[in-house]
Parts: C-alpha cells; sequence; structure tokens
C-alpha cells in the first residue's frame, strides 16, 4: 500500500480533482467550439455553406485516441483510489455497526455498545457491517466512505477521522418510510477520552428517554402515537387492551400487558396482530435497559380508558 | 423557413384516406402512422402526469420538514415518478412513437413488417400501462420501493409491488414485439437503391436499439416474475436466510436496467444525427462513425451493468473489469459528440426550434456523460454513489438528452404528420426557459451530491437547504417552459398555418411525401439514388 496515504479523503479527493478538471475542460472546449461555429455559421454570415466535407479519417483517429488515453488514466486513478479504500490498514480497531429500520446501533470489542459512533481520531477503524433486515448503506460523506449494509452478507469498510469532531452517517440505500431518518452521528475523540468512554461502565444517566428511543429506533415509521393507523398499530390506548393476534398461523386473542410487548419487540414474528404484514424488523441489539424503557413509555400512554 | 410557396393541405391523408375516422378505426388501425400517434398520446399524458409529480417531490424537499407530504407519499411519489418515467414515457416513447411514425417512410416502405404485431404492441403497453395504474389504488397502495425495485426491500414492503411489477412485465413483452418487428423491418423492407450505407442515421438507431429491446428485456421480466415469486410463494431466491442472495437480484436487474439507458439514449442521438445535418444545410461529419458507434455502444453497453453496484460488496476484480468496461463504453459517445460539432464547420446554420433543443442536447448530455465518468471510476463513485449527484447525472442524461432530442423530434417532425404547425416565437421563449430551468433545477443536485447529500431523501440537515430551494424554483421555471412548449406545439398542430411537404429542406424519404402522407405513404415505391445527407443530389435548396 502507498505510505503516503494516510486517510481514505486522501485516497479520493485527489481522483476528484483530476477527473472533474478534465471534465471541466473538455465541456469548456466542447461548448465554444458548438457556440463559436453557430454564431461564424450562422445563416446570416454564411448564407451557404461553404464545405461538403463529410469525414475526415485523421481526425476522426486523433479525437477516438486523446479520449481513450484521457479515460485510460481516469480508470487507472480511480481504480488506485479505490484499492486504497480496500486495504485495511494493520492496526485498525474494529467496530460493528448494526443496521435496521430505522436505526445504527455500534458495537465494540469489549461489547460496549452505543447508538453514537465514538472512534479515536488519528486512528484507522474498521466497521464491519450487520443488516438485521433489508439492504442498507453506510455513508459517512466526510470521509468519503461508503458501503452497502446487505443482509447475509460480510461487508466492511474503513476510515480515519483525521481531526476530533462530530461528523454525519448517513444511510444512503433506500430501505422505507424513515430512510431519510437514518442518521447517527461518529464522534471523533482524543484516544484518551475514547479509551475512558470505552471502558466507562454503563451508567445511569445515560439513559434515553422512552419517547426520544421511539423516535432514534425508527419505531415511529411505522407506529403512531396519537391513534392514527400506521403501517403498524398505534401505541395509543394499547396496554391492557385485546389484540387478535396470529401464532403460528393460528388465531388467538391476547391482553397486552408487558410479557406481550416485550415479546412483540424481541420477537416480532411471533405474534403478528391481525391485520397486519409481519414486516417488524427483529430488535435483538436492543439493551436491557432500552426495553424496560419502551415498555414503561408506552404503557403510560396506553392508559387504556374504559 | 421558407413561407413564400404559400403551402396548403392535401386533400387526403392517412387522417381520411381510408374513409375510417372513428376511435375504433385509430384504437384497432395497423397503419404505422396512427399506431405511432396512439403512441404518443399515451406516453406523453404518462410524462405529464410524472412531471406534475416531480414538481410535487421538489415542493417537498423546498425545505427541510414536512411541506407538503409525509415521508410514506413522498416515497411512492418518486417511485411513481421514476416508473412513470422510465417504463411509460422514455422507454417506449422513442421507438412507439418516432421508430414507428418516421422509420418506415425513411426506408421507403409503406408500413412495418408485422403490423398487427405493432397494434398488438400498443395494446399490451395500454394493458401494462392501465395495470401499473391500477396498482395505484389497490391492494397495500402505490409501491415505495424506487423503480429498481430491489429485494429484500420490495419483498418486505405491504404495498402493491406485485402488480406494479406485473404491469412492467406486460410493457416489456410490448417493448419485444417492437424491437422483432423493426429488426425486421429494417432488414426486408428497405425500398430499391436504400443500401446500409445510406440508411439514415436515426434508422441506424433505431436498429440498435431494437436489437436491446429483444436481447434484454426478457432478462427484466424473468427478474420481476421472480421478485412476484418471492413475494406470494415465498421461494427465498434472494433471502439470504434460506440460501437466497439480495445481490444476484441487482445483477439481473441491471443487466436489464443498463442496456435500457441505451435504449432511452441512442434514438435521441439519431435525432440529433438527423437535424445538425438539415439546419447546417452539410452532410453528416462521418457518418460511418456515428453509425458504428451507435453499434458499439449497443453491444459494449451490455457488459458494465455492475457498475451500478460498486458499492454493494461486489468483489474488486469485478470492480475493476466493470469500471474498465464502463470507461471503454464512454469513447463512442465522444467520438458522436465532436462529429456532431465538426458538422457545423463551414456550414450555414439556421436556428430554429428543432435545431435549439439539438444544440441545447449536445450541451445537457455532455455534463451527463461527463459526469458519468466521475461515477465510472472505482474511488470517486464510492462517494458519489446514491446520492443526489447520480439524481442529477441521470437527469442530465435522460431529461437534458434524450427528453431534449424528443422534444427536437416533436417539432421536427410531427407537423409532417398533421399538415400544421406551430409558432417560432413562442417555441423559441419555451426553449430558452427549459434550458434555463433545466440547469437551475438539476446542476444544484450535482453538487449537493457532492457534499454528501443522499439520494431518496424526504428530509435532509439544513446545511443542504439553500442548494435544494434554488433547485425547486429551477424547476417552476423548467415547467413553465414545458407547459409552453406542449401548449404552442398542439395548438399549432391542430390549428396552425399549413405545413408544406419539405419546409426544413430534409434529405431523407420523409420529406418526398406530402404533409400529412396518405395511407400507403408514398405514391409509388420510391427508388434511393443518393445518401440520406445529399442535399446538392436531393435538389433541395
Ligand atoms: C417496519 C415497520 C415497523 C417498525 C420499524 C417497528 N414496528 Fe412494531 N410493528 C409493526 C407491525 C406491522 C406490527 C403488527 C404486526 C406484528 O405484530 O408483527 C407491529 C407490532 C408491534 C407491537 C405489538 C402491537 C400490538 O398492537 O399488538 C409492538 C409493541 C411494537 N410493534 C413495538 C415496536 C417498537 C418498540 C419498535 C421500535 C424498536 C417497532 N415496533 C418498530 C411494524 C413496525
Ligand atoms: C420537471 C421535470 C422533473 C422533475 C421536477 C423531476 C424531479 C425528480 C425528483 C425530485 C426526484 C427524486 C429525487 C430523490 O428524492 O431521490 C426524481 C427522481 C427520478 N426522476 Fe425525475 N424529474 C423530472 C423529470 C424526469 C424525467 C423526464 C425523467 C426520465 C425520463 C425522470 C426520471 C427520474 C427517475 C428514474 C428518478 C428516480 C426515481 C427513484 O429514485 O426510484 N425525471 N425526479
Ligand atoms: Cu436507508
Ligand atoms: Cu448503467
Amino acid at each position: 500500500m502507498d505510505p503516503i496515504i494516510q486517510t481514505t479523503n486522501q485516497a479520493v479527493d485527489p481522483v476528484f480533482k483530476f477527473i472533474i478538471g478534465i471534465c471541466i475542460l473538455l465541456f469548456i472546449v466542447i461548448s465554444t467550439v458548438m457556440l463559436v461555429f453557430t454564431f461564424r455559421y450562422h445563416r446570416s454570415r454564411s448564407p451557404k455553406p461553404t464545405s461538403v466535407a463529410d469525414g475526415n479519417i485523421w481526425l476522426e483517429i486523433l479525437w477516438t485516441f486523446i479520449p481513450t488515453l484521457l479515460v485510460m488514466a481516469m480508470f487507472y486513478y480511480g481504480w488506485a483510489g479505490y484499492l486504497a479504500l480496500r486495504n485495511v490498514p494493520g492496526n485498525a480497531l474494529e467496530v460493528t455497526a448494526t443496521a435496521r429500520m430505522w436505526s445504527w446501533s455500534f458495537s465494540y470489542p469489549n461489547a460496549k455498545t452505543s447508538r453514537k459512533m465514538y472512534v479515536p481520531a488519528g486512528r484507522p477503524i474498521l466497521v464491519n457491517l450487520v443488516s438485521q433486515d433489508v439492504i442498507h448503506g453506510f455513508y459517512i460523506p466526510a470521509f468519503r466512505v461508503k458501503r452497502d449494509v446487505v443482509p447475509g452478507m460480510k461487508n466492511h469498510v474503513w476510515f480515519i477521522a483525521p481531526q476530533k469532531g462530530s461528523y454525519d452517517l448517513f444511510c444512503s440505500v433506500y430501505c422505507g418510510t424513515e430512510h431519510s431518518k437514518m442518521l447517527a452521528t461518529v464522534e471523533a475523540v482524543s484516544e484518551q477520552e475514547f479509551n475512558d468512554w470505552l471502558n466507562q461502565v454503563e451508567s445511569h444517566h445515560e439513559k434515553i428517554s422512552g419517547r426520544k428511543l421511539l423516535e432514534t429506533l425508527g419505531c415511529l415509521g411505522c407506529h403512531s402515537l396519537d391513534g392514527t393507523a400506521g403501517v403498524g398499530p398505534t401505541f395509543k390506548g394499547l396496554w391492557g387492551s385485546k389484540q387478535i393476534v396470529l401464532t403460528n398461523g393460528k388465531e388467538r386473542s391476547v391482553i397486552v400487558d408487558e410479557e406481550y410487548v416485550r415479546r412483540s419487540i424481541l420477537d416480532p414474528k411471533a405474534d403478528i396482530v391481525k391485520g397486519y404484514q409481519p414486516i417488524m424488523p427483529v430488535n435483538s441489539d436492543l439493551r436491557e435497559n432500552e426495553i424496560e424503557e419502551l415498555v414503561e413509555f408506552i404503557q403510560e400512554i396506553g392508559g387504556h380508558s374504559k | 423557413m421558407n413561407s413564400s410557396n404559400h403551402p396548403t393541405l392535401p386533400l387526403t391523408s392517412f387522417w381520411n384516406d381510408t374513409g375510417k375516422c372513428g376511435v375504433s378505426a385509430w384504437v384497432f388501425s395497423t397503419d404505422h402512422k396512427r399506431i405511432g400517434l396512439l403512441y404518443l398520446y399515451s406516453v406523453l399524458i404518462s410524462f405529464l402526469v410524472a412531471v406534475l409529480i416531480g414538481l410535487l417531490l421538489k415542493i417537498e424537499l423546498m425545505a427541510p420538514g414536512r411541506t407538503i407530504m409525509g415521508p410514506v407519499t413522498y416515497n411512492a411519489l418518486f417511485t411513481v415518478h421514476g416508473v412513470l418515467m422510465i417504463f411509460l414515457f422514455i422507454i417506449p416513447g422513442f421507438p412507439g412513437v418516432f421508430g414507428n411514425l418516421v422509420m418506415p417512410i425513411q426506408i421507403g416502405a409503406s408500413d412495418v413488417a408485422f403490423p398487427r404485431l405493432n397494434l398488438l404492441s400498443w395494446w399490451l403497453y395500454i394493458t401494462g400501462a392501465l395495470t401499473i395504474v391500477l396498482s395505484l389504488f389497490t391492494g397495500g397502495g402505490p409501491p415505495d420501493t424506487g423503480w429498481t425495485f430491489y429485494v429484500p426491500f420490495s419483498v418486505r414492503t405491504g404495498t402493491n409491488v406485485s402488480l406494479a411489477v406485473i404491469g412492467v412485465f406486460i410493457v416489456g413483452f410490448s417493448s419485444i414485439l417492437t424491437g422483432i418487428n423493426f429488426v425486421t423491418t429494417i432488414h426486408r423492407l428497405r425500398a430499391d437503391g436504400m443500401a446500409w450505407g445510406r440508411l439514415p442515421l436515426f434508422v441506424w438507431s433505431i436498429y440498435a436499439t431494437a436489437w436491446i429491446q429483444i436481447l434484454a428485456t426478457p432478462v427484466l421480466g424473468i427478474t420481476l416474475l421472480l421478485v412476484v415469486a418471492e413475494r406470494l410463494l415465498g421461494t427465498g431466491l434472494f433471502d439470504p436466510s434460506r440460501g437466497g442472495d439480495p445481490i444476484m437480484f441487482q445483477h439481473l436487474f441491471w443487466i436489464y436496467s443498463h442496456p435500457a439507458v441505451y435504449i432511452m439514449i441512442l434514438p435521441g442521438m439519431g435525432i440529433v444525427s438527423e437535424i445538425f445535418p438539415v439546419f447546417a444545410r452539410k452532410p453528416i461529419f462521418g457518418y460511418k462513425m456515428i453509425a458504428f458507434s451507435s453499434l458499439a455502444i449497443a453491444g459494449a453497453g451490455s457488459l458494465v451493468w455492475a457498475h451500478h453496484m460498486f458499492t454493494s460488496g461486489i468483489s474488486d476484480m469485478a470492480v475493476l473489469v466493470f469500471s474498465f468496461l464502463t470507461f471503454v463504453v464512454a469513447i463512442p459517445s465522444a467520438i458522436k459528440v465532436f462529429n456532431w460539432v465538426s458538422t457545423l464547420y463551414k456550414g450555414s446554420i439556421s436556428l430554429e426550434a428543432p435545431m435549439l433543443f439539438a444544440l441545447s442536447f449536445i450541451m445537457l448530455f455532455s455534463i451527463g456523460g461527463l459526469t458519468g465518468l466521475v461515477q465510472g471510476a472505482a474511488a470517486t463513485n464510492i462517494h458519489i454513489h446514491d446520492t443526489q449527484f447520480v439524481v442529477g447525472h441521470f437527469h442530465y442524461v435522460i431529461f437534458g438528452g434524450a427528453g431534449f432530442a424528443f422534444f427536437s423530434a416533436m417539432h421536427y417532425w410531427l407537423p409532417k404528420f398533421f399538415g400544421r404547425t406551430y409558432s417560432e416565437k413562442p417555441a423559441m421563449i419555451s426553449w430558452g426557459l427549459m434550458f434555463a430551468g433545466f440547469n437551475l433545477t438539476y446542476f444544484p443536485m450535482i453538487i449537493l451530491g457532492m457534499k454528501g447529500m443522499p439520494r431518496r431523501y424526504y428530509d435532509y440537515l439544513p446545511e443542504f437547504a439553500p442548494l435544494n430551494l434554488i433547485s425547486t424554483i429551477g424547476s417552476w421555471i423548467l415547467a413553465a417552459g414545458l407547459a409552453i412548449m406542449m401548449i404552442n406545439l398542439f395548438m399549432g398542430l391542430l390549428k396552425g398555418r399549413p405545413f408544406g411537404s419539405n419546409p426544413w429542406g430534409g434529405a431523407t424519404l420523409e420529406w418526398t411525401t406530402p404533409s400529412p402522407p396518405p395511407t400507403e405513404n408514398f405514391d409509388e415505391e420510391p427508388v434511393v439514388t443518393h445518401g440520406p445527407y445529399d442535399f446538392n443530389r436531393a435538389g433541395v435548396p
């Protein structure tokens, strides 16, 4: 690998400059020549054509040869930059990014998980990409890296955050209703801060409220809180109500309680509410305290009044 | 152009010379001109509906957050916009409308080889189109997958994907039959003296297109049926937990859909190759190179499909090969552009509506093609893939390129078939508005993509707001231009001044027939004695 390339930006940005530079040049040449001809040989200035030339073999060779050289150069630089994007430096820190409709979660070698992606600035990060449902795309524009997150496929991507700071992470592959809300933040901190964060035991004030969780986890893309019907049933008035569900294809009725809600979240396929499609994503990456928050919140707003 | 000879309408033409004029005499007609006009009306309806949807999308994107609709509606609308534009407007548009109207006359035939099959093609098109429309209002509502129908999302979503996909499947059959019909027609029905070297370049481009329609469309058909099977029967072909592979779907989809890009653009290139010589009064520069490059694009273009999948996880080897081949296909397109521009040299150029659209085709298509190079290179592709850059790029190619060529052809050829023509001034104004509005709409998207805004985004971060606002305002200017163009064109075609048999001074055979032509096209079988751009021997001034 080229030792001069330190970051993924350095692998990609010069290629952009090279290709876009040539493109702008070509565009200017083509349109200027066209406009000059159109002006110069306009019928008002050139009432009759002054040539009947219908081809020139040398010109054809010339303008086949030059573009061929140019595009081959573009191909080569593009390929070289791409190789740098694929060659993961040896000392990279491994993080697993798990995508599902419509949220990200990140887990670290010591099994710590987080909704924000904390990384040490200046150190190469190798991201293993896991999807729990459909195809998503892991995209950090600031570092010029992107890779699809395909269910059942081992994909990875690497980058270096050159400086401390917050960077946006987008889902680049269309994945349904809340695709454009499937964002996360890459928090690049110093090595020291990172290690402190990594080894910090889950503290309680990191707790996110149930309402916020529903939002960040993308639940609200399918479930409403105000009683309107969506892709999934509304949470309003859910707690304590009687639901007709299909369990293994058999209809039965259940009273919505903590056990049922838990099961619905962790193993959505177990009971399918009648009249709905079995499309709710699995939530195996939720932490225990997050589940508690969710259940509590659904109970709170669900106060079923008879 | 030259209105001093006061043309008058011929007393009889294909509009009335068979004595049959009712609705059924049209929808069951086997005359290629009537079928061409049926296609014209049907693709234009799809186009206009899709434009309205596009404008709604742009209004939604005017500012961050909700503007006029929710995400569910937005996602359905961009899918319907894409499906209508691709499968019901631009793919069937060129072969169906101008392939039908013009190609048989240009080769000196009285109709296509299989007139009844031609009628069946239109009926299949209509059946497929109605199926797609039906899918919007039944079942789980309009599909929300994007026009690419990627699995596993398209298998999981509760919307009416199955019916929509069956509609596209039926339209695909229409396309295959048209392809077979046109290849046969061009091989078998050329007039005496119409050697291959004398074929108008538009016919060459329709010929290359027809081969793609025949060879690539079946792959799309099978792929879409597999999606239906996956949804209805749960076959698991694309489901990794059951040994399937979602990436395989993408290969199959693009094996058709990349060549389909050439179904969209090749005829447009053919049209420009007709218009440049006529309006510069000079033979086309490099006839053989242009004809050959159409075939080269059609052939090599079939081998580049995986450049849509560089980030998907395909092997690095595949990235190497497909990136290389993508750059190879760029070369014949460049050759065409240089030959068109050289045609202008030492000509005598008149800037009427068809020529203005054709000249702007060159500029917009160049931007589309050059941004394509940025995507063909592996390293840069990674950053801009699936961003607004791609949306900008393909609108430049299929709207700025193919679309503007379509408008050019409408101004150039439709008066021939209606016998009346539009007014020049509003045509120029509409062109100016469209050209300005177009760039204002789509150039900001290219920049937005460079800055990292993904595509198919209902909502976006505040930093992307200014460029999105500019783009939305641009879309209104574009729409105003489009509206003026359509109104001027159709008012003129129906009520305008009569259009003589050859007001543009073309040297191809369609200009030797009256406007509008009779059902049989030619009173006596034409004998071709000169090339398609040999204005001197054609005896036009
Ligand atoms: C892709 C859409 C989708 C997303 C995202 C989604 N759900 Fe669901 N959910 C559904 C559907 C559809 C049902 C009904 C069918 C079923 O029971 O699986 C459902 C059912 C449920 C139920 C049972 C409701 C009842 O009426 O019995 C609960 C509880 C639930 N979801 C919680 C959640 C939580 C919490 C999240 C976020 C972590 C979430 N869902 C995310 C679609 C979704
Ligand atoms: C006034 C005219 C038009 C406007 C305002 C418009 C606008 C748009 C917008 C806003 C999007 C969605 C971008 C996104 O969120 O990703 C889009 C997508 C698209 N447009 Fe257009 N467009 C127009 C004309 C056309 C034409 C003429 C064609 C083709 C012939 C076309 C083909 C497409 C396709 C294929 C998509 C992709 C849909 C998808 O992502 O599945 N558009 N257009
Ligand atoms: Cu997404
Ligand atoms: Cu392609």
